[in-house]
């Protein structure tokens, strides 16, 4: 086996986890910012795989990536948007709606997508890099981390802003309040409903921009249906991390690492059917929750909608 | 949409009370009936809007579900997965459980009769063969949800993720076995081996229509009938209403929500061996009708009522054989049956909503 | 008219109602600045809501506020502190997994620094002796350190009066002492204060001026120093309130319920663990366990009916222990229990009363045969109970969560005491409940142990077990400090086993 751990090898497993940890990341991040606030939100799945098809199809027509990612942050947003209207001003059952959204956006981007390219998907130029000078040459880690589109980077920076928001700012503590004691916040004179839908539409952005990462860097194209369960694998993350955003991207790069070994093992010459490997990462999300089960932890007010005033 | 709607209606019957029941009994067609009228009028929207018809679409959908003899049969043979992915779906709601791992259940069953089946054909007579199928299908479904019923009972472990994953697992696995384990060799598709047409469930009568349809129809009866009537289902309700209370009179939660995935999973096992031994005859690689998250819209719509889900699989079904025939001839993919479906579902909640905060209102 | 000082804050014909409940009707009061001001009433009368709509939690439908003078409309809890109106909530609004500055730097107004915050409450702890360290995250604090917490969050918006809804329910007698002596200093410093209770000695202690509510009406304003226990209560209650008979001292010797050394550990970091529990019920006593709440009472009612299982240590009724017992095998042997939370735990709010009344016994012969259920043995079953226990409520079909608490209560009773109860666990049996109903339920509890039934009766409130207990224990902490007959020195006694266990 040690003819494995070649150069080639890890250099594209690395580059393979951080392309497909990008978009759990900002799906994990994302769904962080809801649960915090008490939405436990289902209906990531359909908010990224939205900001996939608007972030293909507005970098299709306009030839520039960050219209793209822009493009996706709005069909994320959109989403979101029927989200909190329902769910967070009119209390509708949030798991019933999200599992609408996620069915209603697989079905009307594949219907949209029929309806535009027929059968054909088209592709996108690839992505140019923004090269770190100094950084990118470093071995095997260089090409991977350091000469990347620089949504990379903006991705990676999240996590920090993140942190920040959680850890020194006011919206922080009222996001993490609205999801432990709404009706003790909205007493304290923050309204409970506002917050969490800045909570959910935060959230759509950041699982769009997700989803528009694996259509237009990740895949180059869209095809129905293709975020595959990543929005889920987000919600896993967020429970997994506990608040923590510094955790959401330890748990999105081993995910990315799992989704990106088929390509690493064929730059190696061995050759895993496809489905073995897209077991990988379901199965480590399996094997993590029944290790740490006890210890994934949701706010208090996880999943209740807040209704003022209510006797 | 709440579990607990199923439990206010009054029970038993009570003299002088009929005017105030059939009342109740419109406003609950109401309340089923116009979010679907909504919804077929929203999505119609949307066929104008990509230049379709939307009369022509629905006429033809109607024309190949329900009034063409030969769609009718494919619609009734439809209905017999989906009746019993609803009674495995009432099972798990009405408990309190969000069983989402239906499909991967179902697809791993699926495998595991189209597997077995035409190995024992040659040794065992045919209709013990359906039975040993049965058998191991519902076994394989209730298998597959043991991870997340016993990280939900013993870990708390919220099994809508946990079941979610399984079923992604379980799709890639049944691919797996396909490919290598179960594949035919006689044949270039990658599949396993074909059970031929003779051995597969009886037709009923002269027609092409699956006896599965019966069985179907037993196991959306026999589970409502089940929640409804008999102290297991109480307990199992109750767990689901109040698992607090449920704690309190001592009953055991966590014992009780490993039996529901089991039961559940079972359910849903029985649906993949089904459409196996009844329709197809083998597993092709890649193949996910994922009927599962199709049915769950509906049992809502049925407010997980056995006998109104029986009607709502059947309408789902029309839609469904109808819209795979449009799909063919209108060039509008069978994706449309997804968007109107959520259509529904969004409509059904806020309806209920609505009719909620009315009623509420009523009464101040 | 000059020499009459401006209100800091009046009332005139406030009123709302919730659908067909009028809730509040009609009132007006006036408290002056540095007053001390009681509102005065039953559960139910509208003190609460009246509260909630001073702050700006709930709106009212019709009335005029007017603070110092001007007229006012108070829409939101935030325009509520604007004008200098602080609360300190009776079920804490503090968020629990924050820490406890964090807690004041969220429902403060934003612009202050979490710097200068931490300083203005370490500067406020000083001056009133609020010690709390503000580091620690709320959920691991002490009910009453909690409290201080609300306090201190309530002083540092530098508040003109102050709305305090029940504080002491949660406090020792000594506990008491001290928020009564901060209170007082408040007022002298020109703060006005509005305490609401329906605590008569704890008024007459206090304040200065009182107004009593009966059923969201203003019935009186009194001062309360003139008055006494019997009086106000006369007030409050429309009617002389006949002082309960004093029990006779338990006759029989026979111990019916006996606890051997149980002990269970914590269920989660925060939660209590119960630590040697020994004691024995005798037929027809009823012990009494004290003890501010959430000190182990709950785990010790649920590791006698069987919800937790102990960890060491045996429970024996009549002399048989009942340890491998389950809840349902434990009511077959005639140990009750009746718990507190009637709504969220004692019943299914969304079924019908009928099946409320055998939750504990879901299959059991003659409501189910063979598995299946026999409606016409459950609607006999339910009628008869619903009769005997006086359960208003429409039919049996009827779902308990729409019966108020009064009436659930009933049922719980109903469910719990029928069928051959030998042993019988109260938890907290009168919280919430109107006056009505806790006479009732007051005097059920004394028929029963009359009947020979051991009685352990859990209160929070020291006046009820008093009124009602044989002897009482003390718990504290997990453990129980001590057993003390129900005498004439028993107040005074218990009150010093609570405050000596605390530290």
């Amino acid at each position: 086996m040690q003819g494995l751990f070649t150069d080639a090898f890890l250099t594209s497993l690395v580059f393979g986890a951080i392309s497909a940890g990008i978009p759990l990341l900002l799906a994990g991040l994302g769904e962080q910012v809801s649960e915090k606030a008490g939405v436990l939100n289902i209906g990531i799945e359909g908010m990224m795989l939205a900001g996939a098809y608007v972030g293909f199809v507005a970098a299709f027509y306009s030839s520039s990536l960050w219209l793209g990612f822009a493009g996706g942050a709005a069909g994320g947003a959109a989403v979101a948007l029927v989200m909190a209207l329902l769910c967070v001003r009119h209390g509708l059952n949030q798991i019933v709606v999200g599992i609408a959204l996620t069915l209603g956006v697989e079905g009307l981007t594949a219907l949209l997508h029929h309806f535009q390219f027929g059968r054909t998907y088209p592709r996108l130029d690839a992505a140019t890099s923004l090269p770190i000078p100094v950084l990118a040459d470093i071995p095997i880690l260089g090409p991977a981390l350091f000469d990347r589109h620089p949504i990379v980077y903006v991705a990676i920076a999240m996590v920090a802003v993140m942190a920040f928001v959680y850890r020194r700012t006011n919206l922080g503590l009222d996001l993490q309040a609205a999801g432990d004691k709404p009706a003790a916040l909205d007493v304290a004179g923050v309204d409970v409903v506002t917050t969490r839908t800045v909570a959910v539409l935060a959230t759509g952005v950041m699982a769009g921009v997700g989803g528009a990462f694996m259509a237009n860097i990740g895949a180059g194209l869209f095809i129905p249906f293709m975020t595959g369960g990543a929005g889920f694998i987000g919600i896993v993350l967020a429970m997994l991390a506990r608040g923590r955003p510094l955790w959401v991207l330890a748990g999105a790069l081993i995910f990315g690492a799992c989704l990106s070994m088929t390509t690493a093992l064929q730059v190696a010459g061995v050759n895993i059917p496809t489905d073995v490997i897209q077991m990988l990462p379901f199965a480590a999300v399996m094997a993590v929750l029944v290790i740490f089960g006890r210890r994934a932890s949701l706010p208090a007010a996880l999943g209740l909608p807040y209704v003022r005033g209510a006797r | 949409m709440s579990v607990e709607t199923a439990d206010t209606a009054p029970r038993g019957a009570d003299n002088g009370r009929r005017g105030e029941r059939s009342a109740a009994l419109t406003r609950i067609l109401l309340l089923s009936i116009a979010p679907i009228l909504a919804a077929l009028v929203i999505a119609g929207g949307i066929l104008l809007a990509l230049g379709v018809d939307p009369l022509a679409y629905y006429g033809f959908v109607l024309e190949r579900g329900l009034f063409n003899g030969l769609g009718l049969q494919q619609t009734l043979t439809r209905m017999a997965p989906l009746l019993l992915l609803a009674a495995s779906l009432i099972v798990a709601f009405r408990a309190g459980i969000w069983n989402l791992g239906i499909d991967g259940q179902f697809l791993l069953a699926a495998v595991a009769a189209g597997a077995l089946a035409p190995a024992l054909i040659g040794t065992l007579p045919g209709w013990l063969t359906l039975v040993v199928c049965f058998v191991a299908a519902a076994a394989v479904g209730a298998l597959w949800s043991v991870v997340p019923a016993l990280l939900r009972a013993y870990q708390g472990v919220n099994e809508i993720i946990t079941s979610l994953m399984m079923t992604f697992l379980g799709v890639s696995l049944a691919n797996v076995l396909v490919k290598l384990l179960f594949l035919d060799p006689g044949t270039t598709v990658p599949q396993t081996r074909t059970l031929p047409v003779a051995d597969r469930l009886p037709r009923l009568l002269d027609t092409t229509v699956s006896s599965g349809l019966l069985i179907g129809l037993v196991a959306v009866i026999a589970v409502h009938l089940m929640m409804t009537k008999t102290a297991f289902g109480l307990k199992l309700r109750v767990v689901g209403a109040n698992p607090r209370a449920a704690v309190h009179a001592g009953l055991p939660v966590a014992k009780l929500t490993v039996a529901v995935f089991a039961i559940s999973a079972a359910l849903a096992g029985l649906a993949g061996a089904v459409e196996i031994l009844g329709v197809h005859g083998n597993v092709r690689a890649d193949w996910n009708p994922a009927y599962g998250l199709a049915v769950v819209p509906l049992v809502f719509l049925a407010r997980l009522n056995g006998f109104a889900a029986i009607a709502y699989v059947f309408a789902f079904s029309v839609l469904s054989i109808g819209g795979e025939s449009a799909a063919r001839r209108l060039g509008v993919p069978h994706f449309f049956t997804l968007v109107l479906m959520a259509i529904i579902l969004i409509l059904l909640a806020v309806v209920e909503y609505v009719d909620h905060k009315r009623r509420a209102a009523g009464k101040a | 008219m000059a020499l009459r000082p401006v209100p800091r804050l009046e009332l005139s014909d406030v009123t709302k109602a919730y659908g067909s409940l009028v809730a509040v009707d009609g009132v007006s009061l006036a408290v002056a600045p540095g007053e001390v001001h009681a509102v005065l009433g039953e559960n139910g009368a509208g003190k609460s809501t009246l509260m909630k709509i001073l702050y700006g939690v709930v709106q009212a439908d019709a009335g005029r506020v007017m603070w110092n003078g001007e007229p006012v409309t108070i829409a939101t809890p935030t325009a509520a502190r604007r004008l200098g109106i602080g609360m300190v909530f009776q079920h804490f609004s503090l968020f629990p997994s924050l820490t406890v500055l964090e807690n004041l730097v969220v429902s403060l107004p934003a612009g202050r620094s979490a710097a200068a915050i931490a300083a203005a409450a370490t500067a406020l702890a000083g001056q009133h002796g609020l010690a709390v360290d503000l580091r620690r995250t709320v959920d691991t604090l002490s009910v009453g350190e909690r409290q201080r917490v609300e306090i201190v969050r309530c002083l540092l918006q530098d508040p003109r009066l102050i709305i305090l809804d029940e504080p002491t329910s949660v406090l020792t007698p000594q506990a008491v002492e001290e928020l009564f002596a901060l209170l007082r200093a408040l007022a002298a410093s020109g703060c006005s204060i509005l305490y609401v209770s329906h605590k008569l000695h704890e008024v007459r202690a206090l304040c200065d001026s009182a107004t009593i509510l009966r059923r969201g009406r203003v019935v009186d304003r009194v001062d309360p120093r003139g008055e006494t226990d019997a009086s106000l209560a006369e007030r409050m209650l429309g009617s002389v309130v006949p002082p309960p008979p004093r029990r006779a001292g338990a006759a029989a010797v026979r111990d019916r319920l006996v606890l051997r050394g149980l002990d269970r550990p914590a269920d989660t970091p925060h939660a209590v663990a119960l630590r040697a529990i020994d004691l024995a019920v005798r037929a027809g006593e009823i012990l009494g366990i004290a003890g501010i709440d959430g000190n182990g009472q709950k785990q010790l009612a649920e590791a006698i009916a069987g919800q937790r299982a102990a960890s060491a240590g045996s429970v024996l009724v009549e002399g048989k222990p009942v340890d491998r017992l389950d809840v349902g095998a434990r009511t077959r042997a005639g140990l009750r229990y009746l718990t507190d939370d009637r709504l969220s735990e004692g019943t299914v709010g969304t079924f019908p009363i009928s099946l409320n009344l055998l939750l504990k016994r879901i299959g059991a012969a003659p409501y189910w045969s063979g598995g299946v259920e026999r409606p016409h043995e459950i609607a006999t079953h339910a009628e008869e109970l619903v009769k005997r226990y006086d359960v208003r409520t429409p039919s049996i079909e009827t779902p308990i969560g729409k019966l108020s608490g009064g009436n659930i209560q009933k049922v719980l009773l109903a469910r719990e005491l029928a069928d051959g109860a030998r042993v019988v666990v109260f938890n907290k049996p009168t919280y919430g409940l109107d006056v009505q109903n806790i006479r009732a339920s007051r005097r059920r509890i004394r028929d029963i142990a009359g009947q020979g039934i051991a009685v352990l009766l859990i209160s929070t409130e020291l006046d009820e077990l008093i009124e009602l207990s044989d002897r009482i224990a003390v718990m504290a902490r997990g453990r129980l400090a001590g057993i003390v007959g129900n005498d004439e020195g028993a107040r005074l006694r218990v009150g010093e086993l609570m405050i000596g266990a605390a530290s």
